[in-house]
């Protein structure tokens, strides 16, 4: 099993592979898409080469849940993902901060919820670590 | 000009590898422009060529039932060129292949010499996601004509 910091590493290559971005870009705090650059094409190839490096299956949609915030869902209103969006945020991404996202539920800030550290708990827990 | 940036399949291990081959020829328009007096095969036709190899091989794989689309080419690497009188071969091996898309290690040579290396990663589209058009298949990989390219290792005298 691996340790954190083996998750980490793992995580780190598999990230310089899959975005073209240096070793040093990939932080645990850095945005996959804000500081990375990630596009939604890139989700897919991430999960894919996850998927190889740790040898697990992710179904789709539970790294990287889909539609979440759409305009039809329900959850937003004024720009603003409501409490109820906040909850199911909570429930479909649980190793997300969404402490820091609730203090101010910007819609389009919901890309900052994908970090690395997200990625990196989400399989810690998946691994069992 | 028809899109079909390959010419002829010359093996095709179903589920593994592919090789195609691309004649680099005088007659094609855009090399005239590209450059004058300097015609190369320019590199993203060469990344179609190897997405066409590498599309039909992982479509087939599937039994052709998925729209395959050039999603992304997280690497491609050119080491030199090809002219007009160049023979390329495309090889193609599926490195991963599954419902929602797949990647290919893809390489061009002429002869000997390596031209480009690199990794192809295409997506499944499926037709409620292809917009209120429908899926149109010449956007994708293999447009109806191109698969009759797939009839591997057919020449002239029938080998």
């Amino acid at each position: 099993m691996p340790s954190r910091e083996e998750i980490f590493e793992k995580v780190r290559e598999t990230l310089v592979d899959a975005l073209g971005v240096d070793d040093d870009e990939v932080t645990p705090e850095a945005t996959l898409i804000g500081d990375l650059g990630a596009e939604s094409i890139d989700f897919l190839d991430i999960v894919f080469r996850l998927e190889k490096n740790f040898d697990i299956k992710i179904p789709r949609g539970e790294l990287f849940p889909e539609n979440i915030a759409s305009a039809d869902s329900g959850f937003v209103v004024g720009g603003k993902v409501t409490d109820a969006g906040i909850a199911e945020l909570r429930t479909k991404m649980p190793h997300a901060n969404l402490d820091k996202f609730a203090t101010d539920p910007k819609v389009e800030k919901i890309s900052d919820l994908f970090t690395v550290d997200m990625m990196c708990k989400f399989l810690a827990a998946k691994l069992g670590v | 000009m028809r899109w079909f940036w390959i010419d002829r399949f010359i093996e095709f291990h179903s589920g593994k590898s592919a090789k195609a081959v691309k004649n680099v020829s005088l007659a094609e328009e855009h090399l005239h422009d590209h450059y004058p007096g300097f015609p190369v095969m320019p590199g993203s036709l060469m990344i179609e060529g190897m997405a066409q190899t590498g599309g039909i091989l992982l479509g087939e794989s599937h039994g052709f039932k998925h729209v395959v689309i050039l999603a992304k080419v997280p690497k491609m690497i050119f080491h030199s060129w090809a002219q007009p009188g160049d023979q390329l071969i495309y090889s193609c091996e599926l490195l991963d292949a599954r419902e929602e898309g797949g990647t290919v290690s893809a390489r061009a040579t002429c002869g000997d010499r390596l031209v480009a290396e690199g990794e192809i990663m295409f997506a499944h589209v499926d037709k409620s996601q292809a917009g209120p058009a429908g899926a149109n298949q010449k956007n994708f990989v293999f447009e109806l004509g191109l698969l009759d390219v797939l009839q591997v290792g057919k020449a002239g005298d029938g080998t």
